[in-house]
């Protein structure tokens, strides 16, 4: 038994017992399943709808005239027009939120590929052919998670200063992989975890190279798995604001910072902050909800399955 | 861990003939392994290990970059003023009534959605992505909404609800809150608890689908009530979910700038210190007190981290060892 991966062990459990188990726990032994179940459907829809009453307000608000969007009480039924959006995209103010959008998916994107650069290998020699006290390295990784930003930001900030890198997009590409990089290799590393041993053992009885072997026997098992990872990096440097705030500004401030200009409520336009936040949600809404079970994995470390 | 290593090392390798040239075989495969795994390594130490070595360094000296010249060794003098500085112990106050009132909100609510989202009923797939939603909304841009577009005393959506309620029964004097100047940290709260509930849920329903049931089965054969089998199955098994969900939760929300930056500024009793942290020494240009306040940090959640790793590591054990 001790020899089998996570996946192959599951396999072997999920036997006749199993199976079994699993239709008596939705069919018989509750008591009353149907008027049980009724009742913990129309909370758990009550709460999803109080939960989502934000996300939808802002969504709806982002469609609504300015003057509509501020009224008390809440005009829901106000006519849907495009106006906040074209306001956002500068068409009317002349402030156009495009360069921090672009230099947030620079950042996003190219740190995510870095991060994957840096981590699939690192996750390699963690599961598949371990070091030995790979268990001590892991802890190291997580351990760099845990220090705060703020206890090194201002370091960070002194040496882009002299070097010239304040400002600099790529100067934050690094942090944002130096930000990712733990996470990817735990996460990675339950993925290629579950590569079967047998697969590999079987491999290379037939001979197989290094290559072939993560071609055809590693790769297809944890691309689902790599694909998730780079997800979440992406969401996560998509989302951060302390580092850009404090390293960026003009030229290569992301779109979280091109957010923070909506702070202060003077002159405010409640339709545009709305529709602000919606475009600049939308790609982490997007990703988040695709990868909504293996998010849990990364967030979790890759300890939750 | 052995069974692990075991399953991995595979026979053969031990096969060379001469002694030492298998030693340098083998040591030579050793570094065949490690190397995978340097760069990352060093890039880590590089970039986050070795910035906090000099913030370590800096909190021990007398530097305000407005006075350069005035740049000596301060001994203990800054971490003295971040323990008495009432700004800065305010500041230690706020983090950690934040961390675990959000923490613990957040679990409570998790574990009641977890609950419910475990049985099966119409839509359920549906109910569960609305509930992960305001996860997935970019930090800042909720922290915008909460303030404009929910709690704004004026014309936002929670004193507009209250309006038109009060409007129903035919009264034009509804009661209408203004969190963010009368409780700015319940404000706070609030926007961090709705945030991160979706969290706490997610890993809490992994942790009650991995529920072995056939106890469960056995208990309720044995007529058990549901709240025995809450007590006594669900509640020791979810045990060290809910310390994982808590744990990692309290690594992000001690970080918490964005909601802090947003919602307040900082202001009334607010602040952070993430956020104080942010102002000593981007505004104050204090480095030195900066970097004493920071190292603060870090010895606060090493302390919650140490906590954080051991719960991580027996879910990790039990991996390693099936």
């Amino acid at each position: 038994m001790s020899t089998l991966t996570p996946a192959a062990h599951r396999k072997a459990t999920t036997g006749p017992t199993a199976q079994a188990t699993g239709t008596l726990r939705r069919g018989k032994s509750r008591m009353d399943p149907t008027r049980n179940n009724t009742a913990a459907g129309l909370g758990a829809w009550l709460l999803a709808l109080l939960f989502a009453a934000p996300v939808m307000w802002m969504i709806l608000t982002s469609f609504h005239s300015e003057t509509d969007a501020a009224t008390n009480p809440p005009s829901i039924a106000a006519n849907l027009t495009l106006d906040a959006y074209r306001e956002f995209f500068g068409e009317t103010s002349g402030v156009s939120p495009w360069p921090s959008l672009i230099n947030s998916a620079t950042a996003s994107i190219l740190s995510t590929v870095l991060v994957l650069v840096l981590a699939i290998p690192a996750a390699y020699a963690l599961s598949i052919r371990p070091v030995k006290k790979w268990t001590d390295v892991m802890f190291f990784f997580l351990s760099t998670k845990m220090m705060p930003v703020v206890a090194a930001i201002l370091p960070l900030y002194l040496f882009a200063r002299t070097v010239g890198a304040l400002d600099n997009i790529w100067f934050l590409i690094l942090m944002y992989t130096s930000m990712n990089l733990p996470i990817a290799v735990w996460m990675m590393r339950s993925f290629l975890a579950e590569v079967p041993a047998e697969m590999l053992e079987a491999a290379q009885i037939d001979g197989a190279g290094l290559l072939l072997t993560l071609r055809k026997v590693v790769a297809p098992v944890a691309m689902p798995g790599i694909a998730a990872t780079a997800l979440i990096c992406f969401i996560f440097s998509w989302n951060e604001l302390l580092l850009a705030r404090v390293l960026t500004g003009v030229v290569a401030g992301t779109a979280p910072v091109f957010l923070t200009g909506f702070v202060s409520g003077q002159g405010l336009f409640l339709a545009k902050v709305c529709a602000a936040a919606v475009v600049i949600s939308l790609p982490v809404l997007f990703a988040g909800f695709a990868a909504q079970d293996k998010l849990v994995q990364g967030l979790s470390l890759g300890a939750v399955k | 861990m052995t069974t692990a290593t075991a399953r991995i090392s595979r026979p053969g390798h031990h096969a060379a003939k001469l002694p030492r040239n298998a030693r340098s075989r083998e040591r030579a495969l050793a570094w065949a392994r490690r190397a995978p795994l340097l760069p990352a390594l060093i890039f880590l130490i590089l970039v986050t290990q070795l910035p906090f070595v000099v913030t370590l360094i800096i909190s021990f000296l007398n530097w305000n970059s407005l006075s350069p010249d005035k740049t000596a060794f301060a001994g203990l003098e800054n971490y003295v003023t971040v323990l008495t500085d009432p700004d800065l112990r305010q500041a230690i106050l706020t983090t950690i009534l934040l961390t675990v009132s959000v923490v613990m909100a957040s679990l409570v609510i998790g574990l009641g959605l977890a609950l419910l989202l475990d049985k099966k009923f119409i839509g359920r797939g549906l109910a569960r992505t609305l509930l992960i939603a305001p996860f997935l909304v970019v930090p800042v841009a909720a922290a915008l909404i909460w303030k404009h577009a929910l709690l704004n005393p004026t014309y936002g959506l929670i004193n507009g609800i209250l309006t038109w309620v009060w409007s129903l029964f035919g009264s034009t004097t509804a009661p209408q809150l203004d969190l963010l100047s009368q409780a700015p940290m319940m404000a706070v709260i609030v926007s961090l608890v709705w945030q991160w509930t979706p969290f706490m849920m997610l890993i809490l329903l992994a942790g009650l689908q991995s529920r072995p049931m056939d106890t469960v089965e056995a208990a309720q054969m044995d007529g058990a009530t549901p709240w025995a089998i809450f007590r006594h199955l669900t509640l020791p098994h979810l045990r060290q979910y809910l310390e994982l969900g808590g744990l990692l939760g309290a690594i992000y929300i001690v970080q918490n700038f964005d909601a802090v930056f947003t919602l307040t500024a900082g202001g009334l009793g607010t602040a952070n210190l993430p956020y104080a942290i942010y102002q000593t020494f981007y505004f104050a240009n204090e480095y030195g007190l900066a970097s004493a306040a920071g190292v603060v940090v870090v010895i606060g959640t090493i302390v919650v981290a140490t906590f954080a790793l051991r719960t991580v590591f027996s879910l990790f054990k039990k991996e390693a060892a099936r």
